[in-house]
């Protein structure tokens, strides 16, 4: 352990000693229920579902899962949904327990069986007031096989698995720009370039082709400009640029690395990583440059990978103190909540579930979490090692 | 503010049966109705390809970036300046195609091999030699330039190991540099965690994993 880790935490413990002890207990109460995630994300709704079966109800319960919203028998629920899948279409009617009020009647038809489920949930999860939905989001993230690694994208649940790159080499750092383009770092030309790609076409275009580092390209949530890493100035820095890569702007000039920005929801800020303290720690800057702020994370340190979350409540991000763990902090710094053993969170657009990555035997393994429960399900195995996840918005 | 509506709600039933009767697809909140309710067709949320892989474009014959966006490249001139600024020794993105096809010659240096402490990329006293014997050469040389690739073992987050690796090759580029190689010639690519000399999860890889490696890039030959 750092030594100097180790002496705040004599001293935060001398002082706790020196407290009262009523108030410790009511201290440790509250830490208690910040660990267990009570105090950060809402807890489920219970719902009792009923009327459906195979795929479609397999999907459902998994998509209202996610949402913060539990299946569970009748006696314990405080909402009904009663509907069917006829084959062609499903309907479902979401009625109050107690009062016998029905808050929404849905039927959906197209598509298959799936995406009617997951349009569905989406629909309750809004009625609940636990939307956005997440039933028809996508996840974004790489696989590796040997030295080659290629882009994946999977609906979120882990169905519909499409592989996106066939370069036959490193790609890496995909992120979303809308839901038919993404960005991402590839190294078909024997150095890491950040390319474009539209998805329905298939057009790509190189958006970073510096000498040296490009990489870790994060598109802001108003679809304006790109945070990027390069190190054309010599060092892996932040930058900022228009769609095209034009109109660059050095945010930061450090001697040490920065690594992996992402932006606040309203797109002013950025958050990312630097090394200029001497360890891992996570940083905001404005986007239109100018001086950075230190994001506290105080308990975990060697911290990297931030995510900010879309209500903008919340930045996940990996601490590494020998394992690596998925935490989170308020947007503005301050106690740290370890969520799980793993790491590269990716928020849903319900800034409730995240993707992350655990490894296994040395490979990277996705996996989802309800960030309130600590449930996690395993999705999207490929090749030997997944990683990197972008959830869609 | 929603117990209100509830209380409303409490005082209209039977109205509100009788009026929503006639139409055809409100969705809100009512007291003991079956809703009408709607039919609508679902998408997939506007991800386009679903399906189709939609292509994937060559990227072989991209067009060079021109110059380096106007921006000041860390002091950086055309000429090559031994000592290292503060933010490090910038480069001339259009000077890229001066390296792309060039010869390549990884097993020249394979011996200068450069390794590096874990989650550090300060050059170990114990690897000054190999870098000064790869100086040496390039001062020799003048046609020839240098690719340094920058690595790390695997107990690192991804992209975090690959600005480490960016930052190991560039100590080592600046370390040429004061040598008097002009970095000019010298390009740096990192692969983070991606390409282990040793792909084992033990320590004796990950001290193998750590490292950067010199190609050494000559004129292409004319026949």
């Amino acid at each position: 352990m750092n030594p100097h880790a180790y002496f705040h935490q004599l001293l935060a413990a001398a002082l706790l000693l020196a407290l009262p002890t009523t108030l410790r207990s009511a201290e440790q109460d509250l830490d208690i229920e910040r660990l267990r995630g009570g105090s950060l994300f809402a807890k489920p709704i219970p719902v009792f579902v009923s009327g459906y079966s195979g795929e479609a109800d397999t999907v459902l319960k998994n998509d209202l899962f996610f949402m913060g919203i539990d299946s569970v028998p009748e006696s314990q629920a405080q909402y009904l949904l009663t509907g069917k899948y006829d084959g062609s279409q499903i309907d479902g009617a979401l009625m109050d327990k107690i009062n016998k009020n029905y808050i929404t009647r849905q039927a959906f038809k197209g598509g298959n069986a799936r995406l009617q489920a997951h349009t569905l949930a989406d629909a309750i999860a809004v009625a609940l007031g636990r939307g956005p939905g997440i039933g028809r989001s996508k996840i974004v993230f790489r696989a590796k096989r040997g030295a080659i690694s290629e882009l994946f994208i999977t609906d979120f649940d882990g169905q519909n698995l499409q592989q996106i790159t066939q370069d036959g080499t490193i790609t890496a750092a995909p992120c979303w720009a809308g839901r038919d383009a993404l960005y991402y770092t590839s190294y078909k030309l024997g150095n890491p370039d950040i390319y474009y790609h539209k998805l329905s076409s298939g057009e790509r275009r190189p958006v970073a082709r510096h000498l040296g580092l490009n990489t870790s390209a994060a598109v802001s949530p108003d679809g304006q400009h790109i945070a990027m890493i390069l190190s054309k100035g010599g060092n892996p820095d932040l930058y900022v640029s228009d769609l095209s890569g034009n109109n660059l702007r050095r945010l930061t000039t450090t001697p040490q690395e920065e690594s992996s920005p992402c932006w606040s929801p309203d797109s002013r800020e950025i958050c990312y990583v630097s090394k200029s303290s001497g360890a891992n720690r996570l940083y905001r800057i404005s986007s239109e440059g100018g001086a950075a702020r230190s994001v506290p994370t105080i308990g975990v340190s060697n911290c990297t990978e931030p995510s900010w979350s879309p209500d903008g409540k919340f930045i996940a991000f990996t601490s590494q103190a020998g394992s690596f763990r998925v935490c989170v902090v308020e947007a503005k710094g301050g106690d740290a909540t370890i969520l799980i053993e793993g790491e590269d969170p990716s928020w849903a657009p319900n800034s409730r579930a995240i993707s992350y990555v655990r490894r296994q035997n040395g490979n990277r393994v996705l996996s989802l979490l309800d960030a309130y429960s600590k449930r996690t399900k395993d999705v999207a195995r490929v090749w030997e090692s997944t990683s990197q996840p972008s959830w869609s918005r | 503010m929603k117990k209100n509506i509830t209380i409303f709600a409490r005082l209209l039933p039977v109205i509100l049966v009788i009026a929503v009767g006639t139409t055809a697809c409100s969705r809100k909140s009512r007291f003991g109705s079956v809703l009408p309710g709607r039919t609508s067709d679902v998408t997939d949320g506007g991800i386009a390809g679903r399906g189709t892989p939609g292509g994937n474009r060559n990227i072989d014959n991209v067009p060079p970036i021109g110059g380096n966006n106007g921006l000041n490249p860390g002091g950086i001139g055309v000429n090559p300046i031994p000592v290292v600024p503060e933010g490090g020794l910038g480069t001339d993105s259009g000077k890229r195609t001066e390296f792309d096809g060039m010869d390549r010659h990884p097993e020249t240096f394979e011996t200068q091999t450069v390794y590096f402490d874990l989650d550090k990329w300060n050059i170990r006293p114990s690897e000054i030699e190999k870098i000064k014997t790869v100086a040496t050469h390039l001062k020799a040389n003048a046609s020839h330039k240098l690719e340094v690739e920058g690595h790390c073992d695997e107990r690192g987050t991804e992209e975090y190991n690959r600005s480490l690796g960016e930052k190991r090759a560039q100590s080592i580029r600046e370390f040429l540099a004061r040598e008097g190689v002009s970095p000019d010639n010298v390009r740096t690519v990192s692969y983070g965690e991606d390409k282990p000399a040793d792909p084992s999860h033990n320590e004796g890889a990950w001290s193998k994993n750590r490292r950067g490696v010199f190609i050494l890039l000559t004129p292409p030959k004319t026949l």
